[in-house]
């Protein structure tokens, strides 16, 4: 790929009127350009986002200071305001639709992308790109109506009598809670990874497939051992936009979650995230100190999504430097 | 006729139909009282079709922020604005009252067909995680003959913030020190127990769906989708089920001690026909009103609203003004300079 000849940029190319003239005819310095503002929109979005929420958020940073980010209280009546539930269920429920959403995700796309035959695969993708494209209130409907009662009536008196002696399999069975946000979380983000990822095992070169088969490997093995790993990058990639979506989910997760800011080891307890809270109080709130709170937990989700993503960049870059594949 | 001609002459009746000037006036709040009002601005538009009402619901906090800001002419709002907040304003802000809400403790135990009586000790013991089972001595005693259940109290409340948590938190304020000094009273408080459901779907469906579970709706929610509610002790000491008559009844009780400001809660009041957990919802209109024209615009309408505009309360299933504080109010209007 290296030795490639590149064409990007115009670094290199004569600067002067004329050539500017030629090139600004045959169309690449003005692509260069709109592509070029383009880019710099999301860039800008990004500042501007960025910069309201710290502004925003101003009243409760220099009040509460760092202590935000550790108090578990939220009370609006007493304007004492914590994150702590808050991040915490995101991180709980989100982890747990990884949890699941993961290995269903990317047994599916090996299916799809390996051993179905390429009829069956192309429509299966359309149908997974189709529960892509499903609002998340849907989901949050279905879980209302079909995960919760099944949650309280079968799954998770089930959990209890197995895995009871656990803290996390504890407490009463509401049906509604952090386990049951973080399956509906799971079934949301599966289209992601499953779409993504086939894609990505598509991309892989047949000749690492025939290498590992001429070197005596079944095709299982081929598959596990050669094109998985060929593809890791995206299909790391497919995880983090699944994440993003996990993390940033709100409708589906508010009404199913409990809506309940208190941290307990139970799964099985209602809990409470950022972005549910946010939609709950927002228009309601009044007081300066209660909406620049609210502001701030916009501004925590943004930091917290970014720290992972930047956790889990830095988890490609040492997994890959180490490996022998590269993509 | 041809398409042109059509269009030409719709154009000119439009045209004719204008009057000389037109009003357009700005306000947002609340969305408990949504429905009343977009039917009454409607209404008055129809009656007065110079003037324009433009509402936009985007609740109550909403409303006095954008009000603070001027970016509304007035506001309107579920809970009474703080004396804080009307400092905060730096111009004077009248409240008036439009019309009433309440809220009813609804509960869902299999097997049990008698209707529940809830005394107000009983309510803050449930709902501050203290009565924990349905056959608490709190519970039962207001109960006689009622078979209740050792079962676990689900407690279901709402998750965003809303008007009829203000009406809920501030009853149960007024009767339980404990609760006031404790949880207070908000359209969100931090709740010491229970599930939270968003919006009165969201707390009826879980409700619905929880055996042993008590929450609280909005009245006319509960109304209009025939929801099972209790009644609850009055502070005349009467069991009262919650109905428009009730509610109104409440605000006539305590329209004598009603103060000028009309920033008044109504919860737990005198009278053996109150229904003890209801509230006013305000329009909070700036006191001087630069433009002429909308001030006239707009106490016309508080007028219209105060007479002709109540007889579009109930069909919509909102309590009525009682005459006293509609009296009060019609002075009220006279403030707006």
């Amino acid at each position: 790929m290296a030795s490639a000849p590149t064409i990007a940029g115009t670094a290199g190319l004569p600067w002067g009127p004329r050539a500017l003239i030629r090139r600004a005819r045959s169309g690449d310095e003005i692509a260069r350009l709109i592509t070029l503002v383009f880019a710099l929109v999301v860039v800008v979005l990004t500042v501007m986002l960025v910069e309201q929420l710290w502004v925003n958020s101003a009243e409760a940073r220099h009040h509460f200071g760092l202590a935000f980010l550790f108090t578990r209280t939220w009370d609006p009546v007493f304007s004492q305001f914590g994150a702590l539930p808050f991040v915490y269920g995101t991180l709980v429920t989100s982890a747990l639709g990884l949890l699941v959403a993961v290995p269903l995700g990317l047994g599916a796309a090996i299916f799809l992308a390996e051993l179905a035959p390429r009829r069956l695969s192309d429509n299966l993708t359309f149908l997974i790109d189709l529960l892509a494209a499903v609002p998340s209130v849907i989901y949050g409907l279905l879980g209302v109506f079909i995960l919760v009662p099944l949650m309280r009536t079968e799954i998770q008196p089930a959990l209890k009598r197995t895995l009871g002696f656990t803290p996390l399999f504890q407490g009463p069975a509401y049906g509604i809670g952090l386990l049951t946000a973080g399956l509906v979380l799971a079934v949301m983000i599966v289209p992601f990874i499953i779409s993504v990822s086939r894609e990505v095992l598509l991309a892989v070169p047949g000749d690492q497939r025939e290498a590992a088969l001429a070197l005596g490997a079944t095709r299982w093995e081929a598959t596990w051992k050669a094109v998985v790993p060929y593809a890791r990058t995206g299909i790391m990639g497919s995880i983090f936009l699944a994440l993003a979506r996990a993390l940033g989910e709100t409708m589906a997760v508010t009404m199913v979650i409990g809506n309940n800011p208190r941290i307990s080891a139970s799964l099985f307890a209602p809990g409470y995230s950022i972005a549910a809270v946010l939609a709950n109080e927002f228009s309601e709130a009044t007081g300066n100190l209660y909406l620049s709170a609210l502001v701030e937990l916009g501004l925590v989700l943004f930091l917290l999504t970014f720290v992972l993503n930047g956790l889990a960049r830095l988890l490609i870059l040492l997994t890959t430097s180490r490996g022998s594949v590269h993509t | 006729m041809s398409m042109r001609k059509i269009l030409g002459f719709a154009l000119l009746m439009v045209l004719a139909a204008t009057p000389a000037w037109a009003q357009n006036i700005n306000a947002a709040g609340a969305t408990f009282p949504y429905p009343i009002y977009s039917k009454w601005f409607d209404e008055y538009h129809k009656a007065h079709p110079n003037v324009q009402i433009n509402y936009q619901s985007i609740g109550s906090g909403g409303g006095i922020r954008q009000l603070l800001d001027k970016t509304v002419d007035f506001g309107a709002s579920d809970g009474p604005m703080t004396d804080e907040q009307l400092q905060q304003a730096g111009f004077k802000i009248l409240h008036f009252p439009t019309v009433l809400g309440g809220a009813v403790p609804s509960y869902n135990i299999p097997g049990l067909s008698a209707e529940l009586k809830f005394t107000p000790e009983e309510l803050a013991a449930i709902f501050l995680g203290k009565a924990t089972k349905w056959n608490d001595p709190a519970i039962s005693s207001a109960n006689p003959g009622v078979k209740l259940p050792a079962e676990d109290i689900v407690v279901v409340h709402r998750s965003d913030g809303s008007g009829t948590t203000y009406i809920w938190t501030d009853y149960l304020s007024k009767v339980s020190d404990e609760w006031r000094t404790k949880v207070g009273k908000n359209t969100s408080v931090n709740w010491p127990v229970g599930l939270g459901g968003k919006g009165n779907e969201g707390v009826a469906g879980l409700i619905k769906q929880t055996p042993y579970s008590i929450g609280y709706v909005e009245l006319i929610y509960a109304i209009q989708n025939d929801l099972p509610y209790g009644s609850v002790k009055n502070a005349a000491g009467e069991f009262v089920k919650a109905s428009l008559a009730g509610v109104s009844a409440a605000a006539a009780g305590t329209a004598k001690s009603m103060p000028d400001d009309f920033r008044v809660s109504i919860t737990d009041p005198p009278g053996k026909e109150a229904y003890p957990i209801s509230s006013f919802t305000w329009l909070l209109i700036p006191a001087q009103v630069q433009d002429a024209r909308k001030k006239s615009a707009i106490k016309d309408f508080l007028g219209w609203m105060l007479t002709s505009g109540q007889q579009f309360c109930e069909p919509l299933a909102y309590a009525k003004l009682p005459k006293e504080v509609v009296a009060k109010e019609q002075k009220a209007v006279a403030l707006i300079q």
